[in-house]
């Protein structure tokens, strides 16, 4: 038998949006797991969006987050700040508000329930 | 709910990453059984991967020849759950993560997993093994427990 492979791989759709005055905001669609093994899809697409605008983390179609690829979304926060730039997120699940809140996400990243309500905050 | 006082359940893992979603799959089965509320079961299923995870990377080294060992041992009011490894333990708790210090580059952006075993369960202890039994953690969450 073939060792299984329990990880999900994360793969990250980038969009872009408007928001409701005409600017733009880069939206990484996230799928699959957020882990360990997340690194690269993420902080490579990440390194790929423009820093003139906001970003939104898309988490709707996670299905599993653990501490390690909660600390790679602190380090998108921090390349983030190094411009400036906006962090904001959407599609947690309740649970996950919660522990994004206890390890102090939510003070440089605002969680909002879905895309809509997201962008109505960034614009 | 389901009648589970002194009910055991056993589940061995290989020490490979993501294989913790086992361990996390048999614990919200057990809870359930128990009668845990949603938000308990999120609650133990993110403690119990985090120490599963803890343990095929620190305690065991990712050495796949290592199996980590989960107990689940329901009683009537509360699930313990132990996590078993070969490693030495630890030898000292880390410090609760600071956003501030992780944002300014000083403090690992990692390292979150034994606080938020702490934070979601109702008791958390790390005991280092002797004389080569392996180490464990062993967590309680209780039924009684109010959710949010």
């Amino acid at each position: 038998m073939n060792n299984p492979n329990m990880q999900a791989e994360t793969k990250v759709q980038m969009d872009q949006i408007a928001d409701s005055n005409g600017g733009q905001i880069s939206v990484l669609r996230l799928s699959g797991d957020m882990s360990s093994s997340s690194r690269e899809a993420l902080m490579g697409s990440y390194a790929g969006a423009s820093k003139n605008h906001p970003v939104l983390l898309d988490f709707t179609k996670v299905d599993y987050i653990n501490s390690s690829g909660i600390a790679l979304v602190i380090q998108v926060m921090m390349e983030a700040a190094k411009s400036g730039q906006k962090v904001a997120a959407f599609g947690l699940t309740p649970h996950f508000e919660k522990v994004f809140t206890m390890v102090g996400i939510t003070k440089y990243a605002k969680l909002y329930k879905d895309q809509s309500a997201a962008v109505a905050a960034l614009s | 709910m389901v009648k589970t006082g002194g009910t055991a359940v056993e589940v061995r893992l290989p020490s490979r990453l993501g294989f913790e979603k086992v361990a996390m799959g048999t614990a919200e089965s057990v809870a359930r059984l128990m009668g845990f509320p949603d938000a308990r079961i999120e609650d133990l299923k993110t403690a119990i991967a985090e120490a599963c995870i803890n343990a095929i990377e620190h305690g065991n080294q990712q050495n796949e020849k290592l199996s980590v060992g989960v107990i689940l041992s329901a009683s009537d009011d509360a699930l313990e759950v132990k996590v078993m490894d070969n490693g030495v333990g630890i030898s000292k708790q880390p410090a609760k993560p600071d956003i501030d210090r992780k944002m300014h580059g000083e403090e690992d952006p990692r390292g979150m997993g034994m606080f938020l075993i702490q934070a979601l369960v109702d008791e958390a202890e790390w005991v280092k093994g002797n004389k080569g039994d392996g180490s464990y953690v062993r967590l309680v969450i209780r039924l009684d427990k109010d959710t949010e």
